[in-house]
């Protein structure tokens, strides 16, 4: 029953509501595609595509920059009990507004003594890096910049390569600190990034594919965290962890650790050089959120109950996109939550954590969740 | 232990030590030579055990320069001042009490370091809170024409 | 330069030196220690001190005895009270001076006010430093009720001059029983946050625990008073041991310990906060009516001799030594302040641990940079 409905997910059935077709954005895309092609050489076209989905992703990259700055130091504020931003506009929207463009008249100090190359070098790497993971995310129907068959692979692998900026930075900066810091974060982001991986095979053994808009297909009766009994809900966890330490954020921030390392690797960074960094840690936040709400929480999907026809129907009334921001942006806060509470970690403890504990519950957890999908147990 | 019995607890000890009934506590001076012998039994001894320096004051006496303890037994919670001076100014030198009490280590250095008194046999005796060029301002011939400090 | 590599050990030139401070978000003021790693542990710390010494012990010299009192607020500027307390106990004791209980109850009371509020502070910095940001302000939150209490009744909020020898400067503000009734009662429900917070995290019990362990005879030996030694067992509070003020007249607990690791260190300090309200619900409802200061002559001047008072501030011992030649100003001046002696024992605790030990460990020692350089 269930590989049916895997297997036929694309055809869509003859009777769609008029707000199924309004919300499906493939047919907008398949236009501008057409008449792209129909006005110059495919060359040209492809050339065109690549320019508009870019500047669509960079605005975007910048927006979802600046909010989520803002909401951290609101999210924040209330954790402290305090107001938070509230001079700079209403309710203080305009504040990190403000602080980008502190950011960009700041003076860019240079180090003595530091690689000069190296230096300039990694936060561009670092930013690069969140900018190509951003590519493969199903923002909702259709509006996906590229659906790779290995979209699983692809976010992780290329999500994976900010690690080398923060090496570079803190091996390039000559600051005893920042080297701290880098190596830190080297050796927590190549032990985290099993577990991540691990979490997400597990729910790539239940749909089937790597294919992230497949993924989110698959979802369309219920979302995997509901699906897949409990190791389906214990890799949602072990995956919030170990994304919260690739990220560098919350108890993990071991890398910028302000009060053993003052700011860790980026302690010799001014400017909007530093702005990269600040800003590319907010990206991945939001990147790791994002797949977090696409493979467990059903990415666009509304969210519906077997055989509530009129709830159903009601949720679907939601559009896609909403959906899918505000999963994001639950999981969001979830980590932010994490991060204002929680004591930090220290070194030993955080890779005790991971190779002691979270990688053999992986381990296990994909054997059970690969021994459900063969038996056909889920639901 | 009461005020009394320390006194003679001391001359048992040493009978040239001089013994004073202060106010508060019993005051001893001890000649710089005989401090360490000293220091070392009302430690050891079973009836003293002052295990606790709580306190290590240089003081300039204008002709000569001393140092004074404050011991504590924590056991037996009495209390005794021990007081050492030498005429020296040029080369004002006591025996280092850091390897009975720990806690001298620091206060030895302090006084050092305002006093400019060594103390022999210190693991680590550097200047704590100013640089090596400055004088030594709690003495009383202290000058600083730059901060207006006079005798 | 061969030569000097022959000099030193293989095991020395592994070591990466790092300058941790005078400017350092964790070292709370201007205290550098130069710390020898290897790899992420410490193999040893080497404190630099004198970045804020002001010669106070000089400058006592030659000012009046109650200009002293207010130099006194600026070493351990979170116990500012009990600083000034013990330079008048000393001065009221040299001279003989009775002093009427309303003095003793009123400056016990705001004692153990002060005592409270350097522990929030402690508490709110600790969270930080162990990477939990929010503690911070809820720390800070409850700190400002005291000082809410202390400027209505003294004028200042931190440094509050309040004392004077013979007393107090003015009587307590009219509103001051009730405003405190009001802060224990909010402080006793609130209180328990703090170890929701921070107490009975996980994380808090791995950094915590068993972290920078100090023996007994350690404590002793290194002298370590206050909430540092009493969590290594050492019965050191002078409040018990050498009663002032009226101390004497009420019932407390003296908070030992006996595991000397950083979570005891910690949850001492938490107790004292606790036993602290106890202190002052037993006097705030009985203030004795009477003065709130004794006449004393204008110029004071201490009869020859020497006088040593000690008082327990937040953070351990002080001992005030005074030497008087009989004059209006001193001939010398010692303090002996607790956190110049506290630090002396870091380096020792600290051996074999992490950086972030250390930052943790540097927390629970709950140094006050300006009382070590006085």
């Amino acid at each position: 029953m269930l590989l049916d409905i895997i297997t036929n997910n694309s055809i869509t059935a003859p009777s769609e509501p008029w707000w199924k077709v309004v919300y499906d954005f493939s047919s907008l895309t398949k236009w501008v595609d057409t008449s792209l092609h129909s006005s110059m050489s495919s060359f040209w076209a492809t050339i065109t595509e690549m320019l508009i989905i870019g500047v669509l992703i960079l605005l975007f990259y910048a927006l979802v920059g600046l909010f989520l700055v803002y909401a951290e130091r609101k999210v924040c504020a209330f954790m402290q009990n305090r107001l938070g931003p509230n001079r700079v506009g209403p309710f203080g929207i305009f504040q990190t507004i403000a602080d980008l463009f502190k950011l960009l008249f700041k003076e860019l100090v240079p180090i003595k003594n530091a690689d000069g190359f190296l230096f300039n070098l990694a936060p561009f790497i670092v930013i690069i890096a969140s900018f190509m993971a951003i590519a493969a995310i199903p923002f909702a129907k259709g509006l996906h910049a590229i659906d790779l068959n290995i979209g699983v692979l692809y976010v992780i692998a290329v999500s994976a390569m900010g690690v080398i900026g923060v090496l570079l930075a803190g091996w390039s900066s000559n600051n005893k600190y920042s080297l701290i810091g880098a190596m830190r974060s080297g050796a927590q982001i190549v032990s985290y990034e099993l577990s991540v991986g691990l979490a997400l095979i597990t729910i790539v053994i239940m749909a089937g594919s790597m294919q992230l808009s497949v993924i989110v297909e698959a979802q369309r009766d219920g979302w995997f965290i509901f699906k897949g009994h409990i190791p389906a809900f214990i890799a949602f966890i072990v995956f919030l962890i170990s994304s919260t330490a690739e990220t560098n954020r919350g108890p993990f921030d071991l890398a910028e650790a302000e009060s053993e390392l003052t700011a860790g690797y980026h302690t010799e960074y001014s400017g909007i050089k530093f702005a990269f960094f600040f800003l590319a840690e907010y990206i991945n936040m939001f990147i790791v959120a994002s797949i977090a709400a696409t493979v467990f929480l059903g990415g666009w999907m509304p969210f519906h109950v077997g055989y509530w026809e009129g709830f159903n129907h009601i949720m679907d009334f939601i559009p896609p996109f909403i959906w899918y921001i505000g999963k994001t942006f639950f999981v969001i806060f979830l980590m932010m939550w994490f991060k204002w509470t929680f004591p930090r970690l220290r070194i030993d403890q955080l890779l005790t954590l991971e190779w002691k504990y979270l990688l053999p519950i992986n381990l296990v957890n994909v054997l059970i969740m690969a021994f459900i999908v063969l038996m056909g147990w889920h639901f | 232990m009461d005020k009394i019995q320390l006194g003679e607890f001391i001359k048992s000890i040493d009978q040239d030590l001089e013994i004073e009934e202060g106010k508060q506590y019993v005051e001893v001076t001890v000649p710089p030579l005989k401090l360490y012998l000293l220091a070392k039994q009302l430690r050891d001894k079973k009836e003293a055990q002052f295990d606790f320096l709580f306190c290590l004051s240089g003081v300039d006496y204008g002709q000569d320069l001393g140092v004074v303890y404050h011991l504590r037994s924590t056991i037996y919670d009495h209390t005794i001042v021990l007081k050492t001076r030498t005429s020296d100014r040029e080369h004002p030198q006591f025996d280092s009490v850091s390897d009975i009490w720990k806690t001298a280590d620091f206060h030895e250095r302090e006084a050092f370091d305002l006093l400019g008194i060594r103390f022999t046999n210190h693991p680590d005796l550097r200047r704590l809170f100013l640089d090596s060029s400055w004088g030594y301002p709690l003495r009383k011939d202290y000058v600083d024409d730059i901060n207006i400090v006079t005798k | 330069m061969e030569e000097e590599v022959k000099n030193i050990t293989p095991d020395e030139r592994q070591e990466y030196v790092i300058n941790m401070g005078p400017q350092h978000p964790s070292t709370h003021g201007v205290l550098r220690l130069v710390v020898s790693l290897k790899g992420e542990i410490v193999k040893n710390i080497e404190p630099h001190i004198g970045y804020i010494h002001r010669g106070i012990e000089k400058m006592c010299e030659s000012i009046t005895y109650p200009q002293i009192i207010h130099l006194t607020d600026r070493m351990d500027y979170l116990s500012a009270h009990i600083n000034n307390e013990a330079v008048c106990l000393n001065v009221e004791k040299a001279l003989e001076v009775d002093i009427p209980d309303r003095i003793k109850v009123i400056r016990t009371i705001m004692s153990e006010l002060t005592r409270i509020q350097s522990h929030q502070l402690w508490w709110a910095s600790f969270g930080m430093d162990l990477g939990g940001l929010t503690c911070f302000f809820y720390g800070l939150r409850d700190r400002e009720k005291i000082l809410d209490i202390f400027e209505e009744t003294c004028g200042g909020r931190m440094l509050v001059s309040y004392n004077c020898p013979g007393g107090v400067m003015y009587d307590i503000h009219p509103n001051f029983q009730k405003r405190v009734k009001d802060f224990i009662k909010y402080f006793r429900k609130i209180l328990p946050e703090y170890d929701q917070l921070l107490s009975g995290n996980v994380i808090f019990h791995e950094r915590s625990k068993g972290i920078g362990k100090l023996s007994l005879e350690d404590a002793i030996s290194y002298g370590v008073t206050g909430p540092t030694g009493r969590a290594s067992g050492f019965s050191c509070d002078v409040r018990k041991h050498e009663p002032y003020s009226a101390y004497d007249r009420i019932t407390f607990k003296e908070i030992l310990h006996t595991e000397g690791d950083t979570y005891s260190r910690y949850i001492a300090r938490i107790d004292e906060m606790w036993e602290s309200m106890n202190i002052i619900e037993q006097l705030i409802d009985n203030i004795p009516e009477g003065p709130f200061a004794v006449k004393m002559k204008p110029i004071i001047k201490l009869p020859e001799g020497e006088y040593y008072q000690r008082v327990e501030t937040a953070r351990g011992e002080l001992g005030v030594y005074i030497i008087s030649d009989g004059n209006k100003n001193p001939y010398r001046v010692k303090f002996r302040s607790p956190n110049f002696v506290n630090l002396s024992v870091f380096n020792h605790i600290v051996k074999g641990f992490k950086i972030a030990d250390l930052v943790a460990i540097g927390g629970s020692l709950d140094l006050v940079i300006p009382d070590i350089d006085r």
